[in-house]
């Protein structure tokens, strides 16, 4: 809701803004005109040419005092009673009325006596004041800079500051505001104790110094991020983010400037020098979803990854809907979509295409943890010594090799496979034509399903196996095995049974393996033995067929068959995928122990056969493989090394790796694009920066042969101090986390549409600090925290909370409620469960069950994590896109980027606060150990207090809980089974007494559920 | 309750209604206290009305409805993945004729579709896998598959000229429910919690169920901005009711929770609150208070949404089979029925697998089977209780699928259509719709919506426009802009209205 309309205003101005009266007020175009026009006129009167009606455009001065259209003029300076724009807005009449009724927009009579009155005073046109040059506001020697500019204001209105909180309230206010933790009553013990003037200060450094900080930080920072564990989307596969995520904690910890953390997490690639750390930092712009969808064009797909980089960037660094002007120039900035895609450009250069749903999409970084980089080391160090050995093994075996090859060529005479002869070969349906080469071939009409039964008499002394060979053929499909939509076959079973020459008896040869040259997902060659008329062997590989296949069926038993006996196979094609029958085929048998497909054995005979010298590349190799390995030592030796560099290879696999930023070596040409559509492309542009939005000294300098030629160029910028936009951005998201909402409440939108500071100064003071620092984000938390602004109670007087409710004066210290990952740390914290390991893989403590499951129809499932895992800060739990973390209320979807916290109250949150076993777990464990320390039940209630709370029970609180202890006891006394569930106590261990443990958890559950604890004040 | 605190309460709201300009917490107090008698003692029994839906108002905008409104609830029967109107309702005879020969020219040229088929040029054409008839006095086509919506056609208003931008199931049902393809935008029930509040305060007053076929292999994702608030406050939110015996997340008490020990540690958390209220005088803490009694009624009220011992036998008959097994679309549907009758405002039932890529002659059955009987039973048992007068049920999903073929003519077990997104059909019920009568229609092969063509934009109107809600004047201001449900765009199609 914006301050200056309607009942608002009413009620606000009085503390805000003078109210309008007579002509002695001075109207300010940034904080009283912009505002109504950007409302009301902007819309048909503003940027946009598309919408513009009557060829008058109120935002830009020069255009809005000449004539338009119809000749007549808006704005005459000076003069309102020559301006149409005074006699429209004031006009009763519809026809003429300004904005007109159809718009649904009004303009109260303060806004219409603002306009005149601006008009009467020169119609002076201020730059957007977000874009005016940062200028560090003069202060007084002496006082604090904020309280100065804060109570500058204050007096001017006649508001008295708060008192300073008290010290305990203080200290809990800070440490939840730096850390996300709750002081430990030692901390408070040794804060309370410490007199010296230092004392805050000491504590604001000591915190600030805690790894807690950067944490703290960091959540902030992956809802800008838009972080996840998850792609999104169909899919929504687990990616490996999160070494990123623990480069943003350490970055606030080590307080890397924000002018590092800006161009290495933009542009950490493009530096002249870049280590492994910025590249790694890039991965921010690579948190967006992906959608792995089926049909989906991969060009949309990627058109979307840029937009998303360009518009978070636009709304992180800039505070600017930049997305307004994907389809249109922007309708209240002047943005045009010319420099939508201008920006746009920068991104545009990533090699990703947007196909398919990788959520390790390249160009990816790989970052071992400590232990991985140990082991790898480790690894490395092993296969170096082995690969030493191998090679002087092999140079000491050279001298044996002549021998070595004559034996080979004399053992390798035999062939291993001798093919049948079939004597019949039928079909049910085809015909089957047995050829001269042996083979089978298929003809006829094909049908959807077909078995074959073919003859042959049986050969050799023993037959361990039999091979069947699928070859092409031209009357294939596609020149490939079958005549299927495909050429590919279903063979759903292979049989063979032996018929006696004597008694005719047949008998089945059961067989113990089938291995393939090809198997295709799903289809295993096994499947062809297993007597499962819906399962087979088949071969398809997504495209049309280059080679022959393969089988080799290895029977249980060698038989041994007698002279006469025949062979008689069957092969059925009873698949649900028709006609994948297989229409060209021979059958061998072999009697080597473990016959198998490849034909090396062969192809070695020949290669010996061949002189060294004239061997191929292949046959050296293949001679060389099977001499080594014909050495016990060296095959020993191989088989270590080969073993070391599996581990190797699976180790590198298992890596984490973080999707990263690069630039394609090609420039891809970037067009605006109508609405958007990816399809759409109207005129080409180059990278630019947005001109309205560069100071005038920065557009000469980018202009020709410096123009900005890739993202390191616009990161600078955003850096640079001629911009005066991102620092006034940045520093008012730091407010809003420790004031509750930031001096600009709209921390998204710093364009026409967003609010005027209510503290214009201050804010640009902070500003010029961040500025002037070097983008030192500790030294300016440090001032926003020891400022005695922040310092002040937060108590809420009635007169104030009539005029200010919101405390956007800053006459009182803020309260609000926490968010609620900061809850769910505290209460760990307090009651001393939370594990404190900083960085990490994802955990996945307590949610309900079957969340991701119902959401991913069983394709995720959700495992509690046993121990740690589920008490450790919230920073850590896994993130899935499309269903986020249960217990988190209030939180972005991490979908898009998101700077600005949503706080609602709704009875959902209650039931996950009073619900959620880990707050039981955390209530028990915090009761357990006061009852171990034997305390009185005061003293019980008292530790529970300055644990969550931070401070001393009042006497009435005591008495609260000490007698709903008393009642709660009685209840559970009658009630045993349930104390001991709740208790986790053994009915047959007697040490506790269950109802007393019952009720006391009770307590502690009441106190973590108190509107104190879920509220920093 | 406490006198102290009703007094508290009283007070606070008195305060509240008296001034304009709040922060958050208090205004989400306004939200749980706007209403005439909030302490009200009949209401601290958990009891709903007995069938009929109670008047009175939860939350909502001063000025909304904008005029009187002909239904004051929506249930969304949402298909997700497309189902096939050339199979279902949209009977093409020339498909018949057709069946198997490529799709002439001049019907889809240079249109978009899925990379599943690409250009659409010389595909094949497949007739309905199913015969239709027709019935009812208003002689609606049906396909056989759908036996009992057969039997209510009279109550239904057929659309058969929808029509919509998006071709991927995500991009598509967001824009159906919230008028933007890519998700952040508010969608229908949020907005309508958000302008017309709710009529409980035991229950959420939007409400999202899922449900999938048994043994479907093309169910979709169910994503939480189907039923999110996007800009506006998460209280908008739909909540997701899960399909087993706890609806609702972190409902149950912990194990050893007992109820007199909740309500007694309930107590004293809204005593301490109260003093606590008294030293710093926030107005937020008692919103605290009054989100802890919500939260302890919802834990009543739930579990006896859920139980449906009360309901008469033939009344459980009527919603088919499956009525009593949690994640069914069968329960869902009598859910939804039990949760307007409580004052829920809308309920959107999302059923998925309808996307038959390869499965039209072997799933498509399923799917019908699963979901057919419930709709039409909601629809009658609506109308038995009175309440389908002011209810309005939906019926449809984010488009509807291709005429011509995805697959091999030859190869009918795998016989399949792809996403259509030119024409496809959605059936309404009561809530001041048109009964009987079929509007709009596609061309002769169904490919395209020619006579009354229905934009998604204009359906979206539409429904607003029955809720008494002008859609160009229930915005909300994000980013400096004021969104609605129907972006920029959107008329309401009158010829429907009774």
């Amino acid at each position: 809701m914006r301050w200056w309309n309607g009942l608002i205003l009413a009620f606000l101005l009085p503390v805000v803004a003078a109210p309008v009266r007579a002509e002695e007020r001075r109207v300010s175009f940034n904080r009283d005109v912009r505002p109504i026009l950007s409302d009301t006129c902007y819309l048909c009167h503003g940027p946009d040419e598309g919408s513009r009606q009557a060829g008058l455009r109120l935002d830009l001065p020069e255009q809005a005092i000449r004539p338009t259209e119809s000749g007549k003029v808006a704005i005459v300076a000076g003069m309102p009673g020559m301006s149409e724009l005074v006699r429209r807005v004031m006009s009763q009449d519809p026809a003429e009325q300004m904005p007109p009724p159809k718009s649904l927009k009004t303009l109260t009579n303060e806004q219409r006596e603002l306009l005149r009155l601006w008009i009467a005073q020169g119609a002076r046109f201020d730059k957007h004041w977000s874009l005016e040059p940062l200028e560090r506001p003069s202060i007084t020697a002496g006082t604090h800079p904020i309280d100065a500019l804060v109570q500058r204001k204050l007096a001017s209105l006649g508001i008295k500051p708060s008192p300073r909180a008290a010290r305990d309230t203080l200290l809990r206010r800070v440490t939840l505001d730096l850390t996300g933790l709750p002081p430990t009553p030692a901390e408070r013990d040794r804060f309370l104790a410490d007199n010296s003037p230092d004392a805050y200060a000491n504590l604001v450094d000591r915190l600030l110094a805690s790894e807690a900080y950067g944490e703290r930080m960091t959540w902030d920072w992956l809802e800008a991020a838009r972080y996840s564990d998850s792609n999104g989307y169909q899919g929504d596969g687990d990616r490996t983010m999160w070494p990123w995520r623990d480069w943003v904690v350490q970055s606030y910890n080590r307080n890397l400037s924000f002018r590092d953390f800006t161009i290495w997490q933009l542009a950490g690639d493009l530096l002249p020098s870049e280590s492994f750390e910025q590249r790694l930092a890039t991965g921010f712009l690579r948190n967006h979803p992906i959608n792995g969808e089926g049909g989906r064009i991969a060009e949309e797909n990627r058109i979307d990854y840029v937009m998303d980089m360009t518009e978070t960037t636009g709304t992180v660094w800039l505070g600017m809907t930049v997305n307004c002007c994907r389809c249109h120039d922007h309708k209240f900035d002047s943005l045009t979509q010319r420099d939508y895609y201008s920006l746009f450009a920068f991104f545009n250069q990533t090699p990703v295409d947007g196909g398919g749903g990788n959520p390790q999409t390249p160009p990816i970084l790989a970052v071992p943890t400590a232990a991985q980089k140990h082991r790898l080391e480790e690894l490395d160090r092993e296969r170096e010594l082995l690969a030493k050995s191998v090679n002087t093994r092999r140079a000491e075996l050279t001298k044996t090799r002549a021998a070595w090859e004559a034996s080979e060529l004399a053992k390798a005479a035999v062939d291993v496979w001798v093919s049948l002869a079939p004597a019949t070969a039928q079909a049910d349906h085809q015909t089957l034509k047995i050829q001269e080469d042996r083979t089978i071939l298929a003809s006829g009409e094909n049908p959807p399903r077909d078995n074959y039964a073919i003859s042959a008499p049986a050969v050799g002394e023993v037959i361990t196996a039999i091979r069947l060979d699928s070859i092409r053929h031209p009357s294939m499909t596609n020149g490939g095995l079958a005549r299927s939509d495909s050429g590919n076959f279903v063979l759903t079973d292979f049989e063979v049974h032996v018929r006696d020459a004597e008694s005719k008896t047949m008998t089945r040869i059961p067989f113990k393996a089938a291995v393939a040259t090809f198997e295709q997902g799903g289809f295993p060659a096994s499947q062809a033995i297993d007597s499962d008329p819906n399962s087979g062997w088949a071969v398809w590989n997504g495209k049309s067929f280059d080679r022959d296949h393969a089988a080799v069926f290895r029977l249980a038993t060698p038989l041994r068959p007698k002279p006469g006996d025949v062979l008689v196979f069957s092969l059925k094609h009873q698949s649900p995928h028709a006609a994948h029958n297989i229409g060209l085929f021979r059958l061998s048998v072999s009697s080597a122990p473990e016959p198998g497909l490849e034909s090396s054995r062969q192809n070695l005979r020949e290669a010996l056969h061949v002189a060294a010298a004239a061997r191929t590349p292949e046959q050296t190799k293949l001679v060389d493989t099977a001499f080594f390995s014909s050495d016990a030592m060296l095959a020993e030796q191989t088989a270590s090394l080969q073993k070391i560099e599996a581990s190797l290879e699976a180790l590198r696999k298992e890596l984490p790796k973080v999707m990263v930023m690069e630039d394609r070596p090609e420039r891809r040409p970037t067009f605006v694009l109508e609405k958007g559509l990816y399809n759409k492309p109207l005129q080409e542009v180059t990278m630019a920066l947005p001109a309205s939005l560069v100071s005038a000294e920065t557009r000469s300098k980018s202009t020709g042969p410096t123009a900005p030629t890739n993202r390191l160029a616009l990161a600078n910028w955003l850096v640079d101090d001629q911009n005066s936009l991102t620092p006034r951005v940045t520093v008012n998201r730091y407010w809003q986390m420790f004031f509750g909402i930031g001096l600009v409440k709209t921390a998204e939108d710093f364009g026409a549409q967003g609010e005027y500071p209510v503290h214009p100064e201050l804010l640009d003071w902070l500003a010029c600090e961040l500025r002037d620092s070097g983008g030192d984000i500790k030294r300016l938390i440090r001032t926003i925290v020891t400022s005695e602004t922040y310092c002040q109670s937060s108590h809420l007087t009635p007169e104030m909370a009539e005029r200010d409710p919101d405390n956007r004066l800053l006459a009182r210290g803020s309260r609000f409620r926490m968010p609620s990952w900061m809850i769910r740390d505290e209460i760990l914290a307090a009651s001393g469960i939370l594990v404190t390991n900083v960085g990490g893989p994802p955990v996945r403590p307590y949610q309900p069950d079957g969340v991701w499951e119902e959401a991913t129809f069983g394709g995720r499932r959700y495992t509690v994590d046993p121990g740690e895992g589920r008490y450790r800060r919230s920073l850590y739990t896994f993130w899935r896109r499309i269903v986020g973390p249960t217990m988190f209320f209030d939180t972005p979807s991490r979908s898009v980027c998101s700077v600005k916290p949503t706080r609602t109250n709704t009875p959902l949150q209650s039931l996950a606060l009073l619900n959620d076993p880990t707050y039981v777990d955390a209530a028990r464990h915090l009761a357990q150990q006061l009852r171990e320390q034997k305390l009185t039940a005061e003293e019980r209630i008292r530790r529970i207090y300055l644990r969550v709370l931070g401070r001393e029970p009042t006497a009435s609180e005591q008495t609260v809980l000490q007698s709903g202890v008393q009642r709660r006891q009685a209840l559970y006394a009658a009630d045993l089974n349930a104390a001991r569930q709740i208790a986790n106590v053994s009915a047959d261990d007697t040490s506790v007494d269950p109802a007393d443990q019952a009720a006391w958890i009770s307590a502690c559950l009441a106190v973590f559920n108190l509107d104190e604890t879920v509220t920093r004040e | 309750m406490d006198p102290f605190v009703e007094h508290q309460l009283a007070l606070t709201r008195r305060e509240l209604l008296g001034r304009t300009g709040y922060g958050i917490g208090t205004a989400a107090l306004a939200g749980l206290l706007n209403r005439d008698g909030f302490a009200d003692d009949s209401k601290k029994t958990g009891k709903p009305n007995d069938g009929a839906a109670t008047p009175r108002r939860v939350g909502g905008l001063p000025n909304v409805p904008h005029f009187p409104a002909k239904a004051k609830r929506v249930i969304y029967l949402f298909m997700n993945g497309g189902p096939t109107h050339v199979d279902l309702f949209d009977w093409k005879p020339k498909l018949q004729e057709l069946h198997g020969k490529p799709l002439p020219e001049g019907y889809a040229d240079n249109k978009r579709f899925s990379t599943m088929t690409g250009n659409a040029q010389g595909k094949l054409m497949l007739a309905p896998v199913e015969p239709f008839q027709q019935h009812g006095a208003s002689g609606a086509w049906v396909s056989s598959f759908m036996p009992h919506t057969a039997r209510i056609v009279d109550d239904l208003c057929f659309v058969k000229s929808m029509h919509t931008d998006a071709v991927n199931h995500a991009p598509a049902i967001s824009f159906l429910l919230s008028g933007a393809q890519l998700p952040g935008r508010p969608t229908l029930g949020a907005w309508m919690s958000y302008g017309l509040g709710s009529e409980t305060e035991e229950l959420p007053a939007y409400v999202a169920l899922t449900s999938v076929s048994k043994g479907t292999s093309c169910g979709q994702i169910f994503y939480e901005f189907y039923w999110g608030s996007g800009f506006l406050p998460s209280r908008y939110q739909g909540v997701k009711f899960r399909g087993g015996n706890e609806p609702v997340l972190y409902l149950s008490n912990p194990a050893g929770m007992t109820p007199p020990v909740k309500r007694d540690m309930l107590d004293d958390i809204a005593e301490l609150n109260r003093q606590k209220l008294g030293v710093t005088g926030d107005p937020e803490i008692s919103t605290r208070i009054a989100q802890y009694e919500m939260a302890y009624r919802m834990q009543t009220s739930v579990p006896e949404l859920a139980d449906f011992a009360n309901e008469p036998k033939e009344v459980l008959e009527s919603y088919g089979p499956q009525v009593l097994e949690p994640g069914s679309f069968a329960r869902n549907c009598l859910m939804a029925r039990r949760l307007i009758e409580r004052g829920s405002r809308c309920v959107q039932l999302m059923h998925a697998g309808w996307d038959q890529h390869n499965s039209l002659t072997t799933e498509l059955y399923n799917q019908c089977r699963d979901t057919d009987q419930p709709s039409a039973a909601l629809v009658q048992d609506l109308k038995r209780l009175g309440l389908l007068d002011d209810t309005l049920v939906i019926w449809g999903g984010e488009f509807g699928r291709t005429p011509f073929i995805q697959g091999k003519l030859d190869d009918r077990p795998r016989w399949g259509r792809d996403h259509h997104p030119y024409a496809f059909t959605t059936w309404m019920a009561g809530g001041g719709v048109k009964p009987g009568i079929t509007f709009g229609a596609s061309d002769d092969l169904g490919i395209n919506a020619v006579i009354d063509p229905v934009h998604v934009h204009d359906f979206q109107a539409t429904i607003m426009h029955l809720l008494g809600i002008d859609h160009t004047r229930l915005t909300y201001r994000f980013q400096g802009r004021d969104f609605r449900l129907t972006d920029v765009h959107g008329n309401v199609v009158s010829q429907i209205l009774a």
